[in-house]
């Protein structure tokens, strides 16, 4: 199951970075993916380059057949098994192979994206995680090689975010051998190909729903029309009705009363699955932006040589790949705890819902991060495109609509934010995550007199890495103070909420960025990675401007007088970057190499 | 059956190309190797021959350690087994003979190899392999069908197609046609994790000379920039021809 040798010596357990500092060699970058992996990833994108990218017009005209045929096509080339165990037909790779297939299968079009994702997902993870073994026996294998399509069906149309408030029912008859299933679920994802439905309903008054396996042509189901969607336009998604629809009781998925956990465990999974599906359509965009910027002619040039294109190119490709950077090795974390709980003897399907339910911090983050890169890169890409970005002729207009919905499903970015900060609290008080200790320094530090030796600054990374845990300073400082004003009501502070998650998502991309171009200088030389050392300086000036921005905000929204005037002055010193670079310059040598390139090319 | 394929580990044709050392080394920083086209059109339709026909099909490459990695993509694709022989690929004469070794010793009943590579385009490499080993030789090969013992041939020539026969063993330099581009597959996962197990055996190189030496080489001029001029304005081009471009 390993697929790499990978490197443990400081494993952080998930929420860990905000409090602990990571080494370089400590970090999995995509670099150290093993020939196998690389080869892998390559046919996945072999498959989308040769087979989908000539069609791709037929995603906007709403053919659904299309998405389901190559469905079936990934199937064939076992794109579909990647982390279904060997004895139930898939390939049994860990968790980082499976992320980058889902990366590379996922950049052309959401459409496909959305229906890979929904299949090897929630559609598989719900029946490998929690389903007997007759359940897997059944299920897995035709799921695993693309014969049968899955769908989940959760949210209802008064339960969207609030899940569990679901109304679907849910009754033992015939002397307990049936359960009839009676409710109405919407934004089905699958639904219209499907030939496996994951139904959550609730028995009786239960406090939380249960989890069922309904099969398609079960009498009783029946679906609505294919909705008209702002992009993912050959996803298929549909309602689906269940009226008096009789299944066996041994459909049950899992325990009762267990529905919830699974929803919410597939999640984390979900969520970091899209951070990883946003990256390879980032890449395509990039790629498509910097050839028209090459082609495109005014003022007797190619608009690439003008700095305000230039300035564009740069911040995608940039973004583009701290958010790689960040998503892999959040991954790989995932994976090594994986192996980790395995060698402690923990059942496979035990250990894979506890190593991803660690990181569901990094998860939530990382969904954010992903999915709001995906569409600051298509936006800047419309408009690189200009007049063109607006046609339905060019790339860009799929691009730009198809990524709108990252930010919507898997939970709302406002969701996963709040999530993030109530998770890391929740672990705080629990006494697996130290936050106390740590912002208690932070306190004292700030009636100090700041520190006035100069580190060397020669050094590559010294000051960003100063940097860096001084925005863990800032977010401790800013987290602390108000948890101490608001106690667990902070939960009903979601502004404040939302500007410490942002402050969150920061830290670890920035950390993620540095963390990788320092140890790709470490084995290339620093002149090789000389543009990825770039891309982690701009990086961490931008991040220093939105977590000075973020703490502001929360400072000003509970802090008063005495209080407010110590917070500012300590997150002025926690942000405050004092070698600063010439961005321009940075941005103009980033942008150099993907002109001269004409691609996204790291 | 025996085959055995010939595989070039060659730049992908997007690489930007650039030379290092004086223009006498090309520059591998940053470019990505593939097989070189023209063996996989030959690869495919080998593979065709171990699923229709029961060969049995080994890929070969003559290279230093970093080609196995394409080695592996063809054993991914489909190839029983593997062997490199390790050497730095210095000539076409050179690798020929490091070819006809390895086929004598294996008793292949036929070699494919590519048209060309698309890397230096020397095109001779299939020739010499037969000569060396005395067998007919068909070049630009676009169809090959195997019955028995005999094999019939078709293969492009100039303006037209030219068809004909040979006994078992051969050598052909294959091309697009033997089978077509949307028959070229993409390795299946499983088919990558099975690479892994095939053998891939490394081969110590013959005693052979090369000889032909790389003097250095040089880039075509960048084209320069383009001047539009309206149609109607003849005097404003002709004017340009003669003063800027200096071609009349």
């Amino acid at each position: 199951m390993a697929t790499t040798e990978t490197p443990t010596k400081n494993f952080l357990k998930g929420g860990e970075f905000i409090i602990k500092e990571s080494s370089a060699d400590s970090v999995f970058i995509p670099e150290d993916f093993s020939e196998e992996q690389n080869m892998m990833a390559q046919a996945t994108t072999d498959f989308i380059d040769k087979e989908v990218a000539p069609q791709r017009e037929r995603f906007e005209q709403k053919d659904y057949g299309f998405t389901e045929e190559l469905m079936k096509k990934a199937g064939e080339l076992g794109l579909l098994g990647i982390s279904v165990p060997e004895e139930y037909d898939g390939l049994g790779m860990g968790f980082n192979t499976s992320m980058l297939v889902c990366d590379r299968i996922s950049g052309i079009s959401g459409s496909l994206s959305t229906a890979y994702g929904a299949h090897t997902g929630i559609g598989t993870l719900p029946i490998l995680l929690y389903g007997n073994e007759e359940q897997r026996k059944k299920y897995l294998p035709k799921l695993a090689t693309g014969e049968w399509m899955g769908a989940y069906c959760l949210t209802e149309p008064g339960a969207g975010s609030d899940a569990n408030s679901g109304k679907t029912k849910a009754e033992l008859i015939d002397d307990g051998k049936n359960y009839k299933i009676n409710g109405q679920k919407i934004w089905i994802s699958n639904a219209g190909f499907a030939d496996v439905f994951t139904v959550f309903a609730r028995i009786e008054d239960d406090k939380y729903l249960t989890g069922f396996i309904v099969e398609k042509g079960t009498e009783g189901m029946s679906f609505g029309e294919e909705e008209n969607k702002l992009g993912i336009r050959a996803s298929s998604t549909r309602q689906v009705f269940f009226n008096d629809c009789v299944i066996p009781a041994e459909n049950l998925l899992g325990e009762r009363n267990g529905g919830f956990k699974i929803a919410m465990n597939s999640l984390n999974y979900g969520r970091i699955k899209l951070a990883v599906a946003c990256l390879d359509a980032a890449r395509r965009v990039t790629t498509h932006s910097v050839s028209y910027a090459n082609e495109r002619k005014q003022f007797g040039t190619s608009i690439s040589s003008f700095g305000a294109i230039q300035q564009k190119l740069a911040e995608m490709t940039t973004k583009t790949w701290v958010a790689e950077s960040a998503t892999y090795r959040a991954g790989q974390d995932i994976e090594n705890n994986i192996e980790r709980l395995l060698a402690e003897g923990v059942s496979p399907s035990e250990a894979k819902l506890k190593g991803v339910e660690e990181y569901a911090i990094e998860c939530a983050l990382l969904k954010v991060l992903g999915s709001e890169v995906g569409s600051y890169v298509s936006d800047e890409g419309v408009q690189i495109f200009g007049g063109m970005g607006y046609s339905a002729d060019a790339p860009m207009e799929a691009a730009y609509r198809d990524v709108r919905i990252a930010r919507i499903y898997e939970g709302t970015n406002e969701i996963n934010r709040m999530h993030s900060v109530a998770m890391l609290l929740k672990k705080a008080l629990k006494g697996e995550l130290d936050l106390m200790q740590p912002a208690m320094q932070v306190a004292d530090e700030l009636m100090e007199i700041p520190s006035f030796d100069t580190a060397d600054y020669s050094v590559l990374f010294t000051e960003e890495k100063e940097m860096i845990s001084k925005f863990k300073k800032a977010l401790l400082m800013v987290a602390g103070k108000a948890v101490q004003k608001y106690g667990m009501d902070i939960e009903d502070e979601q502004e404040l909420l939302m500007n410490a998650s942002d402050m969150m998502i920061e830290i670890y991309a920035t950390e993620s960025a540095v963390l990788r171009a320092e140890k790709l200088a470490q084995t290339k030389g620093e002149e090789a990675a000389a543009h990825q050392i770039n891309m982690a300086k701009l990086y961490l000036n931008n991040a220093a401007e939105n977590i000075a921005r973020s703490g502001r905000e929360a400072i000003y929204s509970f802090a008063e007088g005495d209080e407010q005037r110590m917070m500012l002055m300590g997150l002025k010193r926690f942000s405050k970057i004092s070698n600063p670079i010439n961005l321009k310059e940075v941005r103009r040598s980033i942008a150099a190499k993907v002109i001269e390139e004409n691609k996204y090319c790291f | 059956m025996k085959v055995l394929v010939c595989i070039s580990h060659v730049p992908d044709t997007t690489s930007k190309i650039n030379f290092t050392n004086n223009n006498t080394e090309f520059d591998k920083n940053g470019v990505q190797f593939v097989i070189n086209p023209y063996d996989e059109f030959g690869l495919t339709r080998a593979v065709w021959l171990k699923e229709k026909q029961g060969a049995s099909v080994t890929v070969l490459n003559v290279g230093t350690a970093e080609t196995e990695p394409t080695l592996r993509k063809a054993l991914a694709i489909g190839a029983d087994e593997a062997i490199r022989v390790d050497a730095e690929p210095t000539d076409a004469f050179f690798v020929a003979q490091q070819i006809a070794a390895v086929a004598k010793e294996g008793e292949y009943d036929l070699i494919i190899a590519g048209r060309e590579s698309i890397d230096y385009n020397g095109g001779q490499v299939g020739g010499m392999v037969a000569a060396l080993l005395k067998w007919p030789f068909i070049n630009a090969c676009v169809g090959m069908e195997i019955e028995g013992d005999k094999a019939s041939f078709t293969r492009e020539i100039d303006g037209g197609k030219e068809k004909l026969s040979a006994p078992l063993p051969f050598v052909i330099g294959g091309q697009k046609g033997l089978v077509e581009e949307s028959d070229l597959r993409i390795p299946n996962m499983r088919g990558i994790m099975q690479a892994r197990k095939k053998p891939l055996a490394v081969k110590e190189a013959v005693d052979a000379e090369a000889k032909t030496k790389v003097g250095d080489f040089a880039k075509p001029e960048p084209k320069g920039a383009v001047t539009m001029v309206d149609a109607d304005n003849m005097e404003e081009l002709v004017k340009l021809l003669h003063e800027k471009a200096k071609v009349i």
